[in-house]
């Protein structure tokens, strides 16, 4: 419950534990717990390890953004929040607590309770998440049945209502529709009402936007922080793309090769990041406004094995800036997560020295040469992210005719 | 939905009609001579096999004999050969050329039996099968599903007919545990009896057939337990049987019905072992004593018979997958 | 399904040392946008409907999905054209009616002094060489059973182009030129990461050493980190070989990285074509600028700053029965009963940039009246002007050097 089980690697970690002003709830722990959660896989040809030395925690009411590539370990430690991971074929340990009750190991029967109640989850491709047979509000109200024991009669009222909640136009027709029937976004704002149906504390958000049209990606996002609004739950947003987390997250967490690499408030990791696999995610995306002539700057390499990860920081076969670090420590030592120079409630997993200096100096140039002046006098407004925007042409400028 | 049924309907007429043909061709110029089966040259004059030639309408020009042969399936025939005269009503076979009975009165009585093999080995090979498919899939990687796909192996490996006969000459000659097999009409001779002539071929079918729809099952419920929507079952916090039963299985039924479709229309075609081994007197004993007898009518009734059976099933399995899946639309 | 997540990665990076990165010539400048240079594709009033059967007794074709409805456009020598639009706009199907994976219904496409179009899947076979694609999902369109040098010299000797003898060395040239290892012939696809299996469907088709290649989203289903990578690669290989793109895309910033002209797609038609100056900083069709604005940008969220974010409302409707007049009225705000009435012609405004819009203008300056009402020989409300006759419009897949000006409502020459 307290520090008395924090892991080494949590040393620096202030803001997991020590209470703020973020924090609510009666045990003044935050809602979600997650404390140096190690996830792998016996396989044939070895222990995949999946997540090692994983901690974080989320507030009620917040959004947690979790970064990384395929392979990361961000769905498979979500996975094992969620309790969906098989216990047969997947070694777990370390903890995880859900409202304060220790989920890792709890019994399947239990788990089934908190799974859709307490923890809800969206996935990526909302086509194959939904079952092709059933129809969509069956699957709702299904979910609703699965932890309200009423008539289902009133599990079909509350599964239009949910439909209608998430912008499903004549929702009362088409709760009768099959997911073929529905466009990706509908699919996705279908999956988002099962999951929010039995008003859950956390909402996991596995890419949700992935799988969509750009226009459409807007419109779920918009939703979900809508609706986080009106259910005051959690959220953990997975997603590999930054831009996806500068709008909805308040936190962020990176994560390579199964851990954390970056860890901190979205503002400070996207403003002030420390980590050159930070560095070089923000630097890969091209984005609409950036020099179109200037050649993209990628990662080189691979990413890490699994079954054998590299020694030392795993990231140091890619990173560019091992020279820096004296010695043979990038190769030798795994870096602990660490207090970085921008306050306290900023982690990093890195033996750079002075990583400010070198992302200002050298990194920032190249890609945004615009924003180097702002960055070094730290001029940014405190919040990140804009939210809803209500600059958006109003309903009534819409043509009548639909 | 009708539309469709009709023209595939349609469509399964012109095939049962090419297979018609095909049957027809092969024995009007193949080397078989129908008469000298009724009368072997040693013991015929070249009068007499003239005569009994031209007494079964063998003299007539082949599409002439085809022509009057498919005319009885439509409107019925009168058939007068020989010395004996049959007003053969529709849906008309023809003449047994061996029995000179009407064909489809002489399979008509064999049907019940027939039925009964399949419809009751169906439900035990479906029964097994499924049960043990799914019961291995959800335990995949542990000793009891490879038991289980190993035993299917075996048995898969052992031909059928020697299952059936050893079976037989064990369990009901020599130990006598199962009674005496045959067909016996429930309605006359009581329903105890019938299941216990019916009991040994249902068991042996079942057991043989099941270990391909063991592991054919077993294959489909893996791939449906690994599926995104299963997952999200898992994660609405549904209860494991439910999530098995209602959102893995009814995808994982889908390839199953396919074989099934092929496998029931193949058992009503009847089954040539199983009726030979267990003394059944079904459609598949017939055809065989119609093929040794070279019964060209008896023959080709049964050929038709089974092309229409597989014809059939296979709309039924089409019907069928739109009921499961609705993104099916049949058009 | 975790474990399918994280194996294929590390048994990739697992076996493979270090890929061997081309990234070091850093190359010059892509081309720029040169609106005279010769084309080498010109694709003219391209359509593809596929079939609608009813399901009565008599299966008739009541409809058609009009995936493809009368595109024109030219890939210029060398040069780069993307087409971008969201799922169901026809830019997959073109790019796949160019190579003749599909037949079109009609138009014609101009390349080589060939029509595309009508020639005969025989007579197409010597054009396929000069037609390449890279298609979007590294893992289904490499056949696992094949090792790379299999899957990569199999053009060479279907094609006859080096002897049996040098297709080894071939293939492991063309590895090395796409940063893998030439050594790694003899492995199969599973052994090799997303990125770079990419790689190796980039050295099939540049086995043949076509002067076009249509790239169908060659990176959307790559790693961030990972797309960087191909698409520099596609950029050097572009400048080594001379290889005209057709870069089929739904993201507009990787497309802006790749190509000099961009053609945005709204159901089955082109809304907007130009260079990209004009369609990124100067976007006149309302779809464009909507999706401009969707696409997240990071670092401008991150210092608290957002371009206005344009939500559109709803979904693409069915290209079975699109919209009459205007395909996107259904979800624009500008929309008016013109829209509805009359197609928008997809109009020459610019030296190099084209759009189909009753009011086209940038963003926020929207004018009063439809600009296009007198060329079509209408009212503002879209019916027919008895006092006015419609223009004559230029059909050419390029850019005339007479252009219509929207300030002065003219035609105007260069």
């Amino acid at each position: 419950m307290t520090q008395t089980n924090g892991p080494a690697s949590d040393q620096g970690a202030g803001h997991l534990t020590e209470p703020t002003s973020r924090q609510a709830g009666d045990s003044g722990e935050p809602f979600l717990v997650v404390e140096d959660l190690t996830v792998r896989f016996p396989t044939a040809d070895g222990l995949v390890q999946a997540v090692s030395g994983l901690s974080y925690s989320i507030e009620q009411g917040s959004t947690l953004g979790i970064v990384g590539e395929s392979g990361s370990g961000k769905s498979v430690s979500s996975l094992a929040v969620m309790g969906l991971h098989d216990a047969k074929r997947t070694q777990m340990s370390g903890s995880i607590r859900v409202g304060g009750t220790e989920v890792l190991g709890l019994s399947n029967d239990r788990m089934r309770r908190i799974r859709g109640r307490e923890v809800a989850m969206i996935f990526q491709d909302p086509l194959t998440a939904l079952h092709p047979f059933y129809k969509v509000g069956a699957q709702i109200s299904e979910a609703y049945r699965a932890h309200h024991d009423v008539s289902k009669a009133k599990a079909r009222a509350k599964a239009i209502e949910m439909l209608d909640r998430v912008g499903i136009p004549q929702a009362r027709t088409r709760v009768d529709d099959y997911p073929h029937q529905f466009s990706g976004g509908m699919r996705q704002r279908a999956m988002i009402a099962m999951a929010l149906v039995n008003d859950p504390s956390l909402l996991i958000a596995d890419e949700p936007t992935t799988a969509l049209d750009v226009t459409v990606q807007a419109q779920i996002l918009d939703l979900l922080q809508e609706l986080q609004k009106d259910f005051n739950s959690a959220i953990i947003i997975i997603t590999h793309d930054l831009g996806v987390v500068a709008e909805m997250a308040d936190d962020v967490m990176v994560m390579y090769g199964g851990r954390a690499v970056e860890y901190g408030r979205t503002r400070e990791i996207l403003v002030h990041p420390e980590m050159p696999y930070t560095w070089g995610l923000l630097a890969s995306v091209p984005d609409v406004t950036a020099d179109p002539d200037a050649r993209l700057i990628p990662i080189q390499g691979n990413p890490p094995s699994l079954l054998r990860p590299p020694s030392g920081c795993a990231f140091h076969p890619r990173c560019p800036h091992t020279g820096k670090v004296p010695g043979d420590l990038c190769r030798t030592t795994l870096p602990e997560l660490t207090r970085g120079e921008h306050g306290d409630e900023h982690l990093k997993r890195c033996h750079l020295p002075d990583p400010s200096a070198i992302y200002e100096q050298e990194i920032l140039p190249e890609i945004a040469p615009d924003l180097v002046e702002m960055t070094v006098k730290d001029e940014f407004p405190a919040e990140v992210g804009t939210g809803l925007v209500e600059d958006s042409p109003s309903d009534d400028a819409l043509p009548k005719e639909r | 939905m009708f539309g469709y049924i009709v023209r595939r309907l349609i469509a399964g007429l012109l095939v049962i009609i090419a297979v018609s043909m095909v049957v027809f061709a092969i024995f009007f110029y193949g080397p078989n001579d129908p008469a000298l089966a009724y009368c072997p040259e040693s013991r015929c004059t070249p009068q007499r096999l003239d005569n009994l030639r031209h007494n079964l309408g063998l003299d007539q020009p082949a599409p002439k004999q085809y022509a009057e042969y498919m005319s009885g399936y439509v409107h019925g025939r009168h058939i007068a050969s020989g010395g004996i005269s049959i007003d053969c009503d529709w849906p008309c076979m023809g003449v047994s050329f061996k029995y000179r009975v009407n064909v489809f009165d002489y399979l008509w009585k064999r049907v019940p039996a027939t039925f009964s093999v399949a419809i009751g080995g169906a439900i035990c090979f479906l029964t097994i099968g499924l049960f043990s498919g799914i019961f291995a899939a959800r335990r995949r990687g542990t000793t009891a599903d490879k038991a289980i796909v190993s035993t299917s192996l075996f048995i898969n490996a052992i031909p059928y007919y020697l299952l059936a006969l050893l079976a037989y000459l064990y369990l009901v000659q020599s130990l006598s545990i199962f009674p005496q097999t045959g067909y016996f009409n429930p309605l006359d001779e009581g329903p105890m009896k019938f299941i216990g002539g019916m009991l040994l071929p249902w068991v042996m079918i079942g057991i043989s057939y099941s270990t391909q729809y063991a592991r054919f099952s077993r294959g489909a419920m893996v791939d449906a337990l690994n599926e995104d929507y299963v997952r999200t079952a898992r994660a609405k916090g549904l209860a494991e049987r439910i999530i098995v039963r209602r959102h893995a299985l009814r995808a994982a039924i889908v390839p199953v019905v396919t074989i099934f479709g092929l496998d029931f229309a193949y058992l009503l075609a009847g089954t040539i072992f199983t009726e030979k081994i267990f003394g059944i007197q079904g459609l598949g004993l017939a055809g065989l004593d119609a093929v040794t007898r070279t019964d060209l009518p008896i023959i080709s009734a049964t050929v038709m018979m089974g092309a229409a059976a597989i014809v059939l099933a296979n709309i039924v399995v089409d019907i069928l997958y739109s009921v499961i899946d609705p993104r099916v639309r049949l058009t | 399904m975790t474990e399918s997540e994280v194996a294929p990665a590390s048994s990739a990076a697992g076996q493979a040392p270090e890929s061997y990165e081309s990234a070091e010539h850093q190359s010059a400048a892509p081309p720029r946008f040169d609106r005279h240079a010769e084309a080498i594709l010109s694709v003219t009033d391209l359509k593809k409907y596929f079939p609608v059967k009813s399901s009565g007794l008599v299966r008739r074709t009541i409809g058609h999905v009009q995936a493809v409805d009368g595109v024109s456009f030219e890939v210029r020598k060398g040069s780069a054209l993307g087409l971008v639009g969201e799922s169901g706009c026809g830019k997959s199907t073109t790019g796949r009616l160019i190579t003749r994976l599909y037949d079109p219904t009609a138009g014609s496409m101009m390349f080589q002094g060939k029509d595309l179009a009508t020639l005969s899947h025989k007579a197409m076979t010597p054009m396929r060489k000069e037609v390449q694609m890279i298609f979007q999902d590294p893992y289904s369109s490499l056949n696992p059973r094949h090792t790379v040098g299999t899957i990569v010299g199999t053009p060479l000797r279907v094609h006859n182009v080096v002897p049996d003898k040098q297709v080894l060395g071939r293939v492991r040239e063309l590895l090395e030129v796409v940063g893998l290892n030439p050594e790694h012939y003899n492995r199969y696809p599973n052994e090799f990461s997303g990125g770079q299996r990419q790689r190796i469907g980039i050295a099939r088709a540049l086995a043949l050493q076509p002067k076009l290649l249509v790239a169908d989203e060659p990176v959307s289903a790559l790693d961030v980190s990972i797309q960087a990578q191909v698409v520099n690669l596609l950029r050097d290989v572009q400048q080594e070989f001379n290889i005209a793109f057709l870069f089929i895309a739904h993201d507009l910033a990787v497309v802006r990285h790749f190509c000099p002209e961009i053609a945005v797609m709204y159901l089955g038609k082109i809304v907007e074509i130009g260079d990209r100056e004009s369609v990124y900083d100067h976007a006149h069709h309302p779809y464009t600028q909507a999706l401009l604005s969707a696409s997240p940008d990071v670092k401008q969220a991150a210092i608290g700053g957002r371009r206005e974010r344009i939500r559109l409302e709803g979904d693409v409707p069915s290209p079975i029965n699109p919209p009459s007049g205007c395909r996107f009225r259904t979800r624009c705000w500008l929309a008016q009963d013109i829209c509805a009435k009359q197609e928008p012609p997809l109009l020459q405004i610019g030296k190099s940039h084209k759009v189909a819009c009753h009011f086209a203008s940038e963003l926020n300056q929207t004018p009063p009246r439809p600009v296009t009402t007198g060329l079509l020989g209408v009212d503002d409300q879209g019916n027919h002007d008895a006092g006015s006759t419609p223009t004559t419009l230029s059909t050419n897949p390029g850019y005339d050097d007479e252009w219509y000006d929207l300030k002065s409502k003219s035609f105007v020459k260069a």
